[in-house]
């Protein structure tokens, strides 16, 4: 690791954080009545000075700040999923959060008639809890406990069980289905501030133990064996991953609908700029999610004014072609 | 020596390149029939090239490699497969695999999709399985064994393919010394049978005691061949691996024996250098 | 005392030599074949006496051989048959696709749809009903068929640079999957609700519209196919153990590889063209098959058979279970899901 690559990281990542200082402004700014940056600060100073300021600090603030939570948040669940299962294509999903989130949303609004994101963060949360709880579970079971491989085969049944499930009672009421619908396209519109502050707490403490682990992930990453002998405790380890990723994606997905691709391509960027350091992917991960996601919302807001497109739909065309260009170069022909 | 030996399997001005890198230039060189040839050199000189080069994996940029006079790239897999057996320097066994399984596998360039089990599959896995001594394993999980039971299984299966050339690439790998000497022992006994045997080893004292040729590569190209004791000299050692050393008649054997003077470059501290 | 107890395999096995013929197979493998076969008809038969108008055994099997005429006839022959026939063919198709593509990544959770065809026929589909509004029986086959081929050969130019490696590929599908996926939705949120709803039945995989005009057709290919794959079964085997070893063995590498993937993907897609994306038949199928034949390696005619099994029984479920007709695929994914989860847990108590 040449001293050059070491200051190329440092100065990757600071101008990751102009790069999203600029789009967070961004995003106060553009919407379908774009608001002139000079006005964006006597706004910010004076909330209900004018309707301007009505916008920008109840509209474009709460899904501003929103974006940079949920955009790290995933972006780190994504760094933690693929580290923990050795799999450079994982995304937070595989542990079964999206599904238990979307199974109780969808009994949410159809059994309880409940609507509107707001109210269905309490419905989401816990069903992503208890899916990831279900799945860790099941992957202890047998001898062998919580591997990746047993927790993500877990994964993969249990949300799918789910998943039917879900789709099972959207089907059956077709009024609700449209709801259903939007909820998971996935949006940063509509929650209020006060979204943010409750999921806040969460997404900290998940990036806390996240940093934490962040060494011991490196190690992990050249086995277990290896690992144990280089002082690292590979239960302790694994299971504080699987924790952060609920509580990240948990998070995540019940303040904003399932937002797919951010955790999947967001942490492979990261490991093509950094080499594989997980303190570094994820601190890239931390700055890179919200990027993609804000620029995805304000590409959302522009596309088809004055309508919008909803955030989830967007941030996979944003992110595909940047995977697929990058998978393309032939150097990243491997992890 | 007058007659030139009949050459099974030759390399005729062949160069090995792994997209782009060139590891062998024209190589000219060529195995005897019913030999114990052995191949060495230093690391990365080519000599596992120079073997799958010989086994059909890899085809030359230029020249040609000759099973038999006849280009081995113009011929069918499946005859090739029955002729030339291979045994790699890493393989994957399929997850949860038994030996039996995977012995039998081996079979595959004679059976077809009407013949998947004929008498003859069998007596050459049986007959395989023992001349290994893995017989007692026959229903355990491959990747459940040690290192060592796990080579000899490979070896079982390359022995039930039944080829008249068998090509070995770092056999005794992960083998306690016993199981090396046994092995190099069963080899004997099927060069002694009729079959060419073609080994990359790096031991050279024991590719002196078994090999009848000795082919030694440097950097890509043949620095030396022939018998033991023609190639296997101080001289050579030096020049090749740029060890010093001390080569004299086995006790045992009578084959060339090598003992090192110490490490490339140095002489070992508490032992007096004296001329080869 | 035949050679072939002094080998011990894992298993019994039954050898069978005529002249000019020799096999071998592990006896458990042939019992479980055998088991499996026998549900599969059991499970037709009952899925076709089964529903509003209500059916006897001798019934069924009258109208099936020809004897019984009239409504019975018209109920078993007309209406049932076709969806039952499907169920059973295309669950045949899946499974069989599903071992092959596990064999061919050495991977568990293989699958075959790294192409993004699913996906691709999904917003074929979703154009044809939502956009252009074509109605008729063919026209969401030809979309479905037209929107997978376009997004196979778009994932294939993208991931094509001097030749196409594995991960890209998958990367690339990953990509374009996602992007026809996040379609798909803005499709279905701007369309109305009952065109929404009839558009998600077909894209949670449905038996519902399946007649002649489709089984027939879909029979064909999917016999060919399996053939095609039986007859690669050989190479596919000495695969798993690398390409070098394979080479040395004496199978083309490359050829036999194309092939199988080919093969493996028509499968697949012959079923999403005329009943829509099944979900996890083709993963689970091989997996239950693995274990309920104790054997090491997924084989293809196993898995053929358990995917069969499963759909007609999911199809059953399906139709019959609940007050309401859901999609299959809804009622395969939550069942094939339970049960990898059951697999899971007491595997791991064996081990």
């Amino acid at each position: 690791m040449t001293a050059q690559r070491r200051a190329r990281r440092r100065l990757g990542l600071g101008g990751g954080i102009l790069l999203l200082v600029v789009l967070a402004i961004a995003s106060l700014a553009i919407g379908s009545k774009d608001i002139p940056f000079d006005q964006i600060w006597p706004a910010l100073l004076d909330p209900t000075g004018s309707d301007t300021a009505l916008i920008v600090t109840g509209l474009r603030v709460p899904r501003t700040v929103l974006g940079v939570l949920v955009g790290a948040a995933l972006g780190v669940a994504g760094a933690l999923i693929q580290a923990f299962t050795r799999n450079p294509l994982a995304d937070p999903g595989v542990l079964g959060v999206n599904a238990g989130a979307a199974l109780g949303v969808s009994v949410s609004i159809v059994f309880l008639g409940l609507e509107g994101i707001g109210q269905l963060v309490w419905p989401a949360l816990i069903g992503a809890v208890v899916a990831t709880v279900g799945v860790y579970a099941v992957g202890r079971s047998g001898r062998s406990g919580a591997t990746p491989i047993r927790m993500t085969l877990a994964g993969v049944g249990i949300g799918a069980v789910l998943a039917g499930i879900t789709s099972a009672i959207s089907l059956s009421n077709p009024q609700r289905f449209h709801s259903m619908l939007g909820w998971s396209a996935g949006t940063l519109v509509g929650p209020p501030l006060s979204t943010s502050g409750v999921i806040a707490p969460l997404v900290g403490v998940g990036l806390v133990v996240a940093l934490g682990i962040s060494r011991d992930l490196n190690a992990l990453g050249l086995g277990e064996d290896l690992a144990s002998s280089l002082g690292s405790r590979v239960v302790v380890t694994r299971s504080l991953a699987v924790l952060a990723v609920t509580l990240l994606a948990g998070a995540a997905t019940a303040a904003a609908g399932p937002i797919g691709f951010i955790g999947l391509m967001v942490p492979h960027v990261a490991r093509w700029i950094t080499g594989p350091d997980q303190r570094w992917i994820m601190a890239y991960s931390v700055v890179l999610g919200p990027c993609v996601l804000l620029l995805s919302d304000i590409v959302g807001r522009i596309v088809m004014r004055p309508a919008e497109l909803p955030v989830g739909i967007v941030t996979a065309f944003v992110g595909a072609p940047i995977l697929i260009s990058l998978a393309r170069r032939s150097k990243a022909s491997a992890l | 020596m007058t007659t030139p030996a009949f050459e099974p399997l030759r390399a005729s001005d062949a160069t090995l390149a792994y997209d782009g890198r060139v590891i062998s230039h024209q190589l000219d060189v060529g195995i005897p029939e019913a030999s114990f040839t052995v191949i060495v050199g230093p690391n990365a000189c080519g000599k596992s090239t120079l073997l799958r080069g010989l086994a059909r994996l890899l085809r030359p940029r230029s020249g040609q490699v000759l099973l038999y006079g006849r280009d081995i790239h113009s011929l069918h897999t499946k005859e090739v497969a029955r002729r030339v057996g291979l045994l790699p320097q890493t393989s994957i066994a399929p997850d949860g695999i038994t030996v039996a399984d995977l012995v039998t596998r081996g079979r595959h360039p004679h059976q077809s999709a009407f013949q998947q089990w004929s008498k003859a599959d069998e007596a050459a896995v049986v007959a395989a399985m023992e001349a290994t001594q893995v017989a007692a394993l026959s229903d355990r999980r491959v990747d459940e064994l040690s290192g060592g039971q796990r080579q000899r299984v490979w070896v079982a299966m390359a022995l039930a393919q039944e080829t008249g050339l068998l090509l070995l690439d770092e056999p005794t790998t992960f083998l306690d010394i016993a199981y090396q000497y046994e092995l190099l022992e069963l080899f004997r006994r099927l060069n002694e049978g009729g079959r060419t045997i073609v080994a990359v080893l790096h031991d050279l004292n024991q590719a002196s005691r078994y090999a009848s040729h000795v082919i030694a590569m440097s950097e890509g190209r043949i620095a030396a061949e022939g018998p033991p004791t023609d190639v296997i000299t101080a001289d050579l050692v030096n020049d090749v691996f740029g060890l010093p050393a001390h080569v004299f008649p086995d006790p045992v054997s009578g084959t060339p024996l090598v003992v090192p003077l110490g490490a490339p470059g140095e002489v070992f501290r508490d032992h007096p250098s004296t001329t080869s | 005392m035949t050679a072939a107890d002094e080998i011990r395999f894992e298993r019994p096995q039954a050898v069978l030599r005529r002249r000019g013929f020799s096999a071998r197979i592990s006896r458990r493998a042939v019992i479980v074949f055998g088991m499996l076969s026998i549900l599969a008809i059991v499970l037709m038969v009952a899925s076709l006496a089964i529903g509003d108008f209500a059916l006897s055994i001798a019934q069924v099997v009258g109208a099936l051989l020809g004897g019984e005429t009239g409504m019975a006839h018209t109920v078993v022959i007309e209406w049932r048959l076709p969806r039952v026939l499907a169920a059973a063919i295309f669950g045949l198709a899946l499974g069989a696709s599903g071992a092959l593509f596990q064999s061919l990544t050495r991977n568990p959770l293989g699958s075959p749809d790294i192409i993004g065809f699913d996906a691709g026929a999904y917003t074929g589909v979703l154009i044809a009903t939502l956009v252009v509004h074509a109605s008729g029986v063919y026209s969401t086959t030809f979309a479905a068929i037209a929107g997978g081929l376009a997004t196979a050969a778009a994932v294939y130019l993208f991931a094509y640079r001097r030749g196409v490696q594995g991960f890209r590929l998958i990367v690339v599908g990953i990509g374009v999957t996602a992007m026809l996926g996040s379609l798909n939705t803005w499709l279905l949120l701007r369309a109305s609700s009952e065109e929404a709803i009839d558009a998600s039945y077909w894209g949670a995989g449905s038996l519902a519209n399946v007649d002649y005009s489709h089984v027939t057709p879909a029979a064909a290919i999917i016999a060919v196919l399996l053939i095609a794959l039986a007859s690669l079964q050989r190479g596919a085997r000495a695969l798993e153990f690398g390409d070098d070893a394979a080479r040395q063995l004496g199978v083309s590498v490359e050829r036999t590889r194309l092939l199988l993937v080919i093969v493996g993907v028509a499968l697949s897609a012959t079923v999403t063209a005329f009943a829509g994306p099944i979900a996890f038949i083709a993963l689970s199928a091989p997996q239950i098959a693995r274990s309920l034949t104790r054997s090491a390696g997924v084989s293809p005619g196993a898995a053929a058979m358990t995917g069969c099994v499963l759909l007609l029984a999911a199809d059953v479920v399906a139709q019959h279970a609940l007050p309401i007709t859901l999609p299959v695929g809804i009622v395969t994914v939550v069942l094939g899901g339970v049960y990898f989860v059951w697999l899971l847990i007491a595997e791991g108590r064996r081990s």
